[in-house]
């Protein structure tokens, strides 16, 4: 405890001997802040106090002075724990408070994040020791490290969005006018349902989400149930296409739906001519967005039930089948009921996804209006209205703690937890044939759906013009990709860039994303600590606020001292980060609600702390929701549009906003083009970290067939 | 796991590090809210003619303006060129955008009109008149006459044929608004507009949506800007352009410098680069048919020639006021919005 503790205390003293305290805009390159060590921009905590008299540092100087002297003061066992925490808790405040207030030259840089989180370990460390009972210094510092991360990087950036709901017109607060924005008429009217015209904003997001979410859930479970339970053949390749749309930039499904079902679509036509069909425009509103919204997202569902379908125990099956159980009884009274949490995750996954949705509804829209174009249009439109967009944020955030509420009533307290220590043998049963034919009847078709919509995508990009010059062409993919060999390689093509940044960030972003995303799911299947509900919905925020509201918190908040990010491509990471953490939550949250706890309870009455535990027992078993969130968080990073439009700077530039300016050009070849080359890029990312992160082996016949395929592994 | 993560937090590391390059004459950070292919030609020769190390990112007007009230405290942006001219005015009024004191001598009309509304923050550089374009083989499917004027789009015969873009959300469509309500005064304007809107289908939200719709047959008629008509039948559509007979509007686009930009001699130093002659008379090379503000420019052939189409003198400083648009698009929505269909 005490070396924990000494360790972060020389963490902090390194930080501030030798980083940078604030960002210097003069050093290039990665090894450059050394020598700008000597330099007043560039100097650190401790050069600054000593050579530069900067006086603001003198009480966080004293501070680190005061920890060094708590943890070499021989204090021990309790009077110790008290003195670091008490100490270390001051010494934080006192960073907080002068981040705040001190009038700072520019953004904080390493040396101030390094020892922030020095003293925050040792704060945390403080209280592990405190409390004899729960005392893991591990445990309790990933509590703080997430705590600190989600407020700093959800909760500050939104407060400052928010708190222009209830700024009034004179520029003073209150709340006469939040309410009548939110309860406007305009909002919530339900003429749809007299038959006059259309309905409120609200009404139509909460109508299309809840559809999206039941169909998305079903879809998904039905794949889930075909790629885990039945002798389906081409398995591989169904489970290619349902991750098919996930990697696929915005607006792309949209255009291919206008393409085959609009009214000058090839379906379209094709109804007209031979069965005397009228053309109509009935693919513009709900049903467009609803079917796009659907291709978009029911690899999600599928993503969160795969794993959670996955570990419905063999033998509580069979001890269904055991008491004469029929095939369908035991699916629908013991495999349905355990997969519980899945279906709630992926639903509100879903439903939250369909809020939140931006390109599908302002391409298929029509004029079925749903708040995340009405807030995206409140700030970027012709008479832009942040208190609007502020308060339709805020609708839109009641609505998703309301599923949240409704999730977490449905699931109940049950248990859900069916991987336990004990040995577990067997193999799935199989689905009874109704349900078997019901999950083909309903999969099949939808992947053949995709498979159409994939293949006129592609077949956009080798033609002319879409549509209209069907002749072959690779001019799309020379202009976007072309590179010259004349004097060694060089890429000429307008995309390069944005390609290259693109997937350094999307890189960068996915392990973080995972870590952080598992790490908390981890706190909250595992982990009794106050306050663990609001945490756990605040987990979900990122997520539930329109892409474009979290672009421009994130500006609002990070682009003055202290903590200056915009421009750099640190902002786009970790905005990716927090908006598509909860996907590795839930899903995290779903799997491990399925290991019983006595796995970890043996591991550490063997002796093994919590860090072992999880590194050695709960990881290796959450392979498919690792996996999940890996590939989640990589995609997204690339296929985002919405949050990103406010943060891509010039040499940050990031693939989406690239073909969304092709777009808006009428270039649907080049952008399609672009597209198709992230499509392929990014299956061999999922692929390539598919191999990595490899399979669970849970049952008996999985172990038994991976010894087959390497017969080496056998031996040892 | 650990090598991961020490990986990770190296690369982080270089990310975080700001690359700023500096060349012999400094740098410039750019927005542009033109066509990406004219931003990126804008880029290169003026890196090419005075040595500025340019970055450059494209973003759409409403966007652009977001972006920099959010960013007033402390400005990322230098200077922000291309792009409707409303917003230019906006943040000119808002005290976003600060004077360039670039000499506007060789400039037309409109666009010194420009620069003197906003006290010099904002100058125009191009105009692009307001216009109806049609699909051809939708309409000799439909059998139907193409529309020659504003007061045609009211036929009945044109039942769910047309689309325009919604003024609340779309600057095209604002000037659309503004400029019936300039030909024809309010009252007159509201009954044909919403004569009209019986037979619109759809009022986008973007303001260059209706004209791609009508290009690929999704709609018979569309309300736009004419040289994106131009560029979109360039590239190969059936789309055919109309200048109304009654007279139509325009929009200027502009350059604009960041108040506190970081930069701000290159800044004025694109300013003067983006009112060149030579400069202007490059657009057409990348598909780029606006009507330059030089006077001194070359106009490209496939143009909308401004001087034969009825130009309204429209009132940019009235209209682009907060007050009458807030009256004008309150009246839209309840006069014109929910106008029963045809």
């Amino acid at each position: 405890m005490k070396k924990t503790a000494l360790w972060w205390l020389a963490a902090g003293m390194l930080s501030a001997a030798c980083l940078p305290w604030f960002v210097n805009e003069d050093a290039q390159g990665p090894l450059s802040f050394l020598s700008g060590l000597g330099t007043e921009p560039g100097a650190s905590l401790l050069i600054r106090v000593a050579v530069f008299s900067d006086a603001a540092l003198w009480p966080i100087g004293l501070c680190l002075f005061a920890l060094a002297a708590v943890c070499f003061s021989g204090l021990s066992g309790r009077r110790f724990a008290v003195a670091l925490t008490s100490v270390s808790a001051v010494s934080l405040a006192v960073l907080v408070a002068y981040g705040l207030t001190a009038d700072l030259p520019a953004g904080l840089s390493w040396g101030a994040f390094g020892l922030a989180s020095s003293m925050l370990f040792l704060l945390t460390s403080g209280i592990s020791s405190l409390r004899s009972a729960n005392g893991d210094a591990f445990v309790v510092g990933l509590i703080g490290a997430v705590i600190v991360l989600v407020g700093l990087f959800v909760f500050f950036p939104i407060a400052h969005v928010m708190s222009e709901a209830f700024e009034l017109p004179d520029g003073s607060y209150g709340v006469s006018r939040f309410f009548s924005l939110f309860f406007a008429k305009e909002v919530w009217h339900l003429s749809c349902l007299s038959g006059g015209g259309s309905c409120g904003p609200a009404v139509n997001s909460l109508f299309l989400a809840v559809c999206t979410g039941l169909a998305t859930t079903m879809l998904g479970l039905a794949f889930a149930l075909i790629a885990t339970r039945s002798g389906f053949r081409a398995k591989r390749l169904l489970r290619m296409l349902t991750v098919l749309p996930i990697i696929t930039p915005p607006f792309v499904i949209g255009l291919a739906l206008i393409l085959l079902f609009g009214r000058a679509g090839v379906v379209t036509d094709f109804a007209h001519e031979w069965f005397g069909f009228d053309k109509t425009r009935w693919v513009y509103g709900f049903t467009g967005v609803f079917v796009a919204q659907l291709l978009s997202f029911t690899p999600i569902a599928f993503l969160v039930l795969i794993g959670v379908v996955e570990g419905v125990s063999p033998s509580m099956e069979e001890a269904s089948q055991t008491m004469r159980a029929s095939r369908w009884q035991t699916f629908r009274h013991v495999s349905l009921p355990l997969m519980r949490p899945g279906l709630a995750n992926a639903f509100l996954l879903g439903f939250i996804e369909s809020l939140a949705d931006f390109g599908n509804p302002l391409v298929l829209g029509g004029d079925f209006g749903v708040l995340s174009t009405e807030i995206y249009f409140a700030i970027v439109g012709a008479v832009s209205d942040s208190a609007r967009a502020a308060v339709l944020g805020i609708v839109l955030l009641t609505m998703t703690l309301g599923a949240f509420l409704l999730q977490r009533w449905w699931l109940g307290s049950g248990s859900y937890a069916t991987v336990t220590g004990k040995g577990d043998s067997g193999r799935h049963c199989h689905m009874s044939r109704g349900l078997k034919l019901t999950c083909y009847a309903v999969a099949l078709p939808w992947a053949a759906f995709t498979a159409v919509v994939y293949s006129m995508i592609f077949f956009g990009s080798i033609v002319a013009l879409w549509g209209y010059d069907n002749s072959f062409t690779l001019a799309h993919y020379t202009r976007a990709f072309g590179f010259d060999f004349s004097d060694g390689l060089s890429l000429n093509g307008a995309a390069w860039d944005s390609y290259f940044t693109t997937l350094k960030i999307a890189a960068l972003a996915a392990p973080l994303t995972a870590l952080v995303g598992l790490a908390t799911a981890y706190l909250l299947v595992r982990r009794q600590f106050a306050g663990k509900q609001i945490f756990e919905f605040g987990t979900l925020l990122s997520f539930a606020i329109p892409g474009t509201v979290v672009g421009i918190s994130y500006i609002l908040a990070f682009n003055v001292p202290p903590i200056e990010l915009t421009g750099t491509g640190a902002i786009l990471i970790i905005a990716f980060m927090f908006r598509n953490m909860p996907v590795g939550v839930r899903g995290g949250v779903a799997a491990m609600s399925q290991l019983d706890k006595s796995l970890d309870e043996a591991s550490v009455t063997l002796g093994a702390n919590s860090f072992t535990t999880v590194r050695r027992v709960i990881a290796p078993l959450l392979g498919p929701a690792i996996l999940a969130a890996l590939v989640y968080s990589f995609v997204r990073a690339i296929t985002s549009v919405s949050a990103v439009i406010f943060l891509v700077s010039a040499r940050h530039n990031m693939a989406t906003s690239f073909i969304v300016g092709r777009v808006e050009n009428g270039e649907f070849g080049i952008a399609i083009a672009y597209s198709a080359v992230l499509i392929i890029t990014m299956l061999v990312c999922i692929g390539l970290l598919q191999l990595i992160v490899g399979q669970r082996a849970l049952y008996r016949a999985d172990r038994k067939r991976k010894n087959q395929l390497s017969p080496q592994t056998a031996t040892t | 796991m650990f090598r991961l993560a020490a990986g990770t937090a190296a690369m982080l590391a270089i990310l975080t590090t700001p690359q700023v390059v500096m060349g012999n004459s400094g740098s410039l950070n750019v927005v542009c809210s033109a066509e990406q292919p004219w931003c990126d030609l804008m880029a290169t020769a003026f890196e090419k003619e005075t040595g500025v190390d340019v970055a450059m990112v494209r973003k759409s007007t409403g966007e652009t303006l977001a972006q920099v009230r959010a960013e007033s405290e402390n400005p990322k942006i230098d200077v922000w060129w291309g792009g409707t001219g409303d917003p230019h005015l906006i943040a000119a009024a808002e005290g976003l955008s600060q004077p360039s004191g670039v000499d506007t001598g060789e400039l037309l009309g409109w666009a010194r009109n420009m620069a003197e509304i906003s006290e010099g923050s904002a100058i125009g550089i191009y105009a692009g008149a307001l216009g109806i374009a049609y699909n051809r083989e939708v309409l000799e499917e439909k059998g139907l006459t193409p529309p020659s004027c504003w007061a045609d789009l009211a036929d009945v015969s044109y039942a769910g044929e047309i689309q325009v873009a919604n003024p609340n959300s779309s600057g095209t469509a604002y000037t659309e608004l503004a400029t019936f309500v300039q030909l024809f005064g309010e009252d007159k304007a509201y009954e044909m507009l919403h004569e009209i809107g019986k037979n619109v289908n759809q009022y986008t939200k973007s303001g260059s949506a209706p004209s791609k719709a009508a290009a690929r047959g999704e709609t018979g008629i569309s309300i736009g800007f004419m040289h994106d008509m131009v560029t979109l039948a360039s590239s190969g559509f059936p789309l055919e352009i109309v200048a109304p007979c009654e007279g139509t509007g325009y929009e200027v686009g502009a350059v604009s410098v960041i108040a506190g930009a970081k930069n701000p001699e290159n800044a004025v130093k694109w300013v003067e680069f983006a009112l060149d002659a030579g400069v202007q008379s490059r657009a057409v090379e990348v598909g780029q048919f606006q009507v330059p503000s030089n006077g001194n420019a070359t106009v490209a052939p496939e143009s909308p020639d401004l001087a034969s189409i009825k130009l309204i003198d429209y009132d940019f400083a009235t209209y682009g006021s907060g007050d009458t648009r807030a009256r004008l698009l309150s009246r839209w929505d309840a006069d014109v919005k929910d106008a029963e269909k045809n």
